[in-house]
């Protein structure tokens, strides 16, 4: 598997609003993701990285360029492929976004059972293991309004992970946590992603984590400068 | 419950785990939807009864066709009769009988309250025309002023009632003559008065002395045993030369009787609407309840959606709700409504009573229209555009 490819990007542009008010924010983005490791995107506000970010994510159209995902050119990719493809990637929020009425094992739980066919027991089972990898099985029947913020977002890389990606995207994941939590998060995050082989690409603003990456890519005005 | 679901959807009941997460706001929408159905349950026992009510006195005869004048759309309305036509019915070799048939309505001055009495004059030679629990009291109608009273009318407490009996008959008052009750049958009280009295066609027509005997309200007639009715209407409807008249099987004038009330009548139309305003009242309570769930979850259907779950996942938690809703917000309505339909029928005695039929009809209509205020309600989760997360 090394060497693999898991995101291609090449002269990807990308513009938002229309007429007098549409407003280019990529500009001819190239760029290679390999399987495995930890990629920081960095970047000052409104330089593109959650655009970047979105595009992977298969969330937007890509318009102009060609960008592969696993193998898949998302261009012209209609609503079922993108659909079928995020369900092989991980999404981790900066708020998280659990849901409020599951508790935590039923949270991870719908990240196994997205992929159709997977029935309750296997789905719990996973989630159990998952949660237990990111130190929370004590915590797995509570609902979110009673973890702390460093706990809800663990369970948020539980999630994101039990189905076994191959891609996880991270925007700002340590935005809300204290310096402690937000250094367990990455730490959890590229030890797990080592042990499965998981891409991880994390947007950044936060300077206390970036000694982690294994990779560093700055963008400023929609363009990687570095 | 929980299980159920999972069960019938196949995944974990997101649905039922969120209402149930907020417990004030799922009781409160829970009140509202068994609200909507104790409305629509009183509406439609309302219009039961009306039907019941409007079919009873059809059950105090015994015929086969009935004749009325052309405007006489319902038992108490319309114009009169001539006996002849009876007589020219004869000709037809399926009649074998007939009667006339006299409708009024009487006053009983009872001091607080006059008991308003629909009274049906008949002949008491004919018993054959008159159900079985009349027809063995008829003989008692000969004597003049007789009447078999209604011992279920509105306003006449039940043990007087119980105590009129030939060797107690009760006598009273009525435009400006002496009636004697001298029995009783089960009639009940309607719409267009508080119950029965059937009284001989001489002590009809000296009751509404305007009345006069050659001209009934109906003519019943009863057929050779298994002639056809409606043929034998058709027939009589050639035969008989006067062509304003309605001569209808006695079932179908019964029918039309029927439709007419709830169809033609104010109170029908009003009761009909009370259903249909019922019907919209639960509409919009669960198009509300769930079109605030959406909204307040908004994130995480976004959440799901960028991870990969389509739009029969959302459209499936939303009827589930909706199913929840109407499943167990029909309960509490069906008790309510039975509950309140009985003391209405206890004051009115009307026969307002809660059938299976309402039931199932209230409880299948409860579903069906929970499921379209859901599928209408998942429309706002288009709104949820998971790249709004980042």
């Amino acid at each position: 598997m090394d060497g693999e490819i898991i995101v291609e990007a090449r002269g990807l542009n990308h513009w938002f609003g229309a007429g007098e008010a549409r407003k280019q924010a990529l500009f001819d983005i190239d760029l290679a993701l390999p399987r495995g490791g930890l990629t920081a995107l960095i970047g000052p506000s409104g330089s593109g990285k959650t655009t970047v970010l979105t595009l992977i994510g298969c969330l937007r159209a890509v318009q102009d360029g060609s960008l592969r995902l696993m193998g898949h050119e998302l261009r012209g990719a209609g609503e079922a492929e993108l659909t079928a493809l995020r369900r092989r990637l991980g999404f981790i929020f900066q708020s998280h976004n659990l849901h409020e009425s599951l508790t935590a094992r039923q949270n991870v739980m719908m990240g196994a059972q997205v992929r159709p066919g997977v029935p309750d027991d296997l789905a719990s089972r996973a989630a159990t293991r998952a949660l237990g990898l990111v130190g929370l099985s004590d915590r797995a029947d509570y609902l979110p309004a009673n973890l702390s913020g460093g706990q809800k977002q663990r369970v948020a890389v539980a999630r994101a992970l039990v189905g076994a990606p191959a891609l996880v995207l991270a925007d700002e994941p340590t935005a809300a946590l204290d310096r402690d939590s937000a250094g367990e998060v990455v730490d959890l995050l590229k030890r797990l992603g080592r042990r499965r082989a998981t891409t991880t690409l994390l947007v950044t603003h936060d300077n206390r984590i970036l000694d982690r990456a294994d990779r560093i890519l700055t963008l400023e005005d929609g363009r990687i400068v570095s | 419950m929980s299980g159920l679901l999972q069960r019938l959807f196949g995944r974990m009941p997101i649905g039922w785990l969120q209402l149930t997460h907020r417990r004030g706001r799922f009781i409160a929408a829970l009140a509202g939807v068994a609200f909507a159905n104790v409305l629509v349950f009183v509406q439609l026992g309302i219009m039961n009864a009306m039907a019941a009510a409007t079919l009873r006195p059809y059950d105090f005869f015994v015929a086969d066709v009935m004749i009325s004048a052309g405007d006489a759309n319902a038992l108490n309305e319309g114009g009169n009769v001539a006996r002849q036509w009876m007589l020219q019915a004869f000709a037809d070799p399926d009649v074998v009988a007939g009667m006339g048939l006299f409708v009024g309505t009487a006053p009983w001055d009872r001091g607080e309250k006059d008991i308003s009495l629909n009274t049906l004059g008949v002949d008491p030679a004919q018993p054959r025309f008159l159900a079985p629990e009349i027809a063995a009291d008829a003989a008692l109608l000969k004597l003049q002023g007789a009447a078999i009273l209604d011992r279920r009318a509105r306003g006449l407490p039940r043990e007087e009632a119980a105590a009129i009996r030939p060797q107690t008959p009760r006598s009273f008052e009525t435009e400006g003559r002496t009636v004697t009750a001298m029995t009783t049958f089960a009639g009940g009280g309607g719409f267009g008065g508080d119950g029965y009295m059937i009284v001989s066609d001489q002590t009809f027509l000296s009751l509404f002395p305007a009345r006069r005997s050659g001209a009934p309200d109906h003519i019943l007639l009863q057929l050779r045993r298994g002639a056809d009715a409606t043929a034998v209407a058709a027939r009589l409807r050639t035969l008989i030369s006067d062509d304003s008249l309605r001569i209808r099987a006695y079932a179908d004038a019964a029918q039309e009787d029927l439709r007419y009330q709830q169809t033609r009548r104010p109170t029908g139309i009003i009761f009909g609407f009370g259903v249909l305003i019922g019907v919209l009242v639960g509409l919009v309570i669960v198009y509300q309840v769930l079109s605030a769930d959406v909204a307040d979850h908004l994130r995480e259907y976004a959440t799901f959606k960028a991870m990969g779950y389509g739009p029969m996942f959302f459209a499936g938690v939303v009827v589930e709700e909706a199913l929840v809703l109407g499943l167990l917000g029909f309960a509490p309505g069906l008790v309510f409504g039975a509950a309140i339909l009985s003391l209405m029928g206890a004051l009115t005695t009307l026969p307002l009573t809660m059938t299976p039929g309402m039931a199932v009809t209230v409880f299948l209509g409860t579903v069906l229209f929970s499921v379209l205020s859901g599928i209408v309600a998942t429309r706002r989760l288009a709104a949820a555009d998971p790249a709004d997360l980042f």
